[in-house]
């Protein structure tokens, strides 16, 4: 009987097959996302709070960038090529992409026991001088404990979990309420966050906060040994117990 | 389950690769049906397209837009005007729009021409709702017009129109919308702007609105529409001159 899929040792598998498949669909919908939102930004690189918000209204704040448009006041001769066209069919797709594939993951999740298991936090890690400890562990630059390679820590938990049940579900909200019909069905959802101008720099900001988990989450692979942390990431498991720091 | 036979594996993969293509070709069928899928769905943007559009008719069909109290009209709307309005428009301005009219062709059975004065003789409403720019501004104001339903059964629309396209004067400028939108209580033919007219920067002297879309979709200028069944023999084929310009033409999003 020939045979596909034998591994030479028997190691401790690292990460899920649906973890490892639903983390690089979400790195493809999230960059296409980063992308073409920041493309959009630039035909309008003003900021507004309330409902309503215009070049002839005052912004909250802009963003100190030339525009793709010629209508935008921005202190710039230039007027940049408009993008506006392929990056919103693109992010509306991508954004398909993300809540299908977030909704695979979160079902796999809580039926594989995976948030429980490997996601929150063990009962004496709850406090915060346990994450500031660990904080401290990072910044005095310690090498990890060794039960770090099998399992994440307790700021890489908490971390997860933020992202996860927090920054995605409200930037997948915040953009949905930029919808002119999805606003018409469910009103309640722009209105809560005090109008359509405060949903668009809400979902501004949590963009923000994603990339910038994003910068850190790479910083971090980096540091700690780039294909050692990748490596399981895409089959699985480690290649040799002896990589593991 | 370390060891799968290299014939299960092929086995298997051929069983769901035929019943993912069995069952996209059924889920295309029955969208096509339904009226689910948008004019420019083909191309490599076609899939998210299809979703959105298909996703807002099965949920929000009959919702409608956000109306707000007469308080929260904006003090200073953004025209987003015209550059250069062609010589045609002009000649149209200097005469005060005596001469406009607002052709309505296509799958009716009373194609008609109506003047300015014609349409505000027809029965009109009024709605404070918000315009929204595809590039993030905004702004609220109050729209007094002839609900476009009105105008549609005043030439006898025919019951297997499925689309109404409509037209500027400026060229180039059309655009179209499902009977969803078209019948919708809220899609006016414009013709005044917080209680005075309409202005020539907002769209002056007839607009559509079409407040549960973005604001490209409510074409300035109007001076014609058509009742059709199809819009594959308008321009590209693609519903409307956005998807030509790069632009999805479902702009609820």
């Amino acid at each position: 009987m020939p045979v596909v899929a034998s591994p030479a040792r028997t190691q401790t598998p690292r990460h899920a097959a649906f973890v490892r498949v639903t983390h690089w669909l979400t790195v493809i919908a999230f960059t296409a996302l980063l992308i073409t939102g920041g493309e959009i930004v630039i035909s309008h690189p003003r900021f507004y709070w309330g409902e309503t918000g215009n070049v002839n209204t005052q912004p909250l704040f802009t963003i100190p960038i030339p525009s793709s448009r010629d209508t935008v006041p921005t202190g710039y001769k230039y007027v940049m090529p408009d993008q506006n066209g392929w990056s919103r069919y693109l992010h509306f797709q991508a954004a398909w992409l993300l809540v299908f594939t977030g909704a695979v993951y979160l079902i796999a999740g809580f039926a594989s026991g995976h948030f429980r298991k490997n996601l929150v936090p063990a009962p004496g890690q709850r406090t915060l001088s346990t994450h500031w400890g660990r904080i401290a562990r990072y910044l005095r630059r310690a090498p990890p404990d060794p039960t770090e390679a099998l399992s994440y820590n307790v700021l890489q938990r908490t971390t997860y979990l933020a992202v996860i049940f927090i920054l995605f579900p409200l930037v997948i909200w915040t953009g949905l309420a930029l919808s002119p019909g999805f606003n018409a069905a469910f009103p309640f959802f722009v209105n809560i966050l005090g109008g359509r101008q405060s949903a668009r720099t809400l979902h501004f900001f949590v963009s923000g906060a994603l990339l910038l988990f994003l910068v850190v989450h790479i910083v971090m692979i980096a540091v700690s040994g780039f294909w050692t942390r990748t490596r399981p990431m895409i089959i699985g498991r480690s290649a040799s117990a002896e990589e593991e720091p | 389950m370390t060891q799968i036979s290299r014939r299960k594996l092929l086995t298997g993969g051929i069983v769901v690769a035929a019943a993912g293509v069995s069952g996209l070709a059924a889920a295309n069928r029955i969208a096509r049906r339904y009226g689910l899928i948008p004019p420019d769905s083909g191309g490599i943007y076609g899939p998210g397209e299809t979703l959105t559009y298909a996703a807002q008719r099965l949920i929000t069909t009959h919702s409608l837009a956000r109306e707000f109290p007469r308080s929260m009209i904006s003090k200073t709307p953004f025209a987003n005007e015209v550059a250069t309005p062609s010589d045609e428009f002009k000649r149209h301005q200097a005469a005060n729009f005596i001469d406009w009219r607002l052709t309505v062709d296509g799958m009716v059975t009373n194609p008609v021409s109506l003047s300015i004065s014609d349409i505000k003789a027809m029965p009109f409403r009024n709605q404070v709702t918000e315009v929204v720019c595809e590039e993030g501004w905004s702004y609220v104001a109050e729209w007094i017009g002839t609900p476009l339903h009105e105008v549609l059964h005043a030439a006898e629309i025919l019951p297997q129109a499925r689309y109404v396209v409509y037209r500027s004067i400026e060229p180039d400028w059309w655009d179209s919308i499902d009977m969803a939108d078209a019948l919708h209580p809220q899609t006016f033919i414009t013709w005044g702007m917080n209680d005075g007219d309409l202005p020539v920067g907002f769209g002056g002297p007839l607009r559509m609105r079409v407040p549960r879309q973005l604001g490209y979709k409510s074409v300035k200028y109007l001076v014609h529409l058509t009742a059709a069944d199809s819009l594959k023999h308008f321009g590209k084929g693609l519903g409307s001159s956005a998807p030509e310009g790069g632009y999805a033409w479902y702009a609820g999003i």
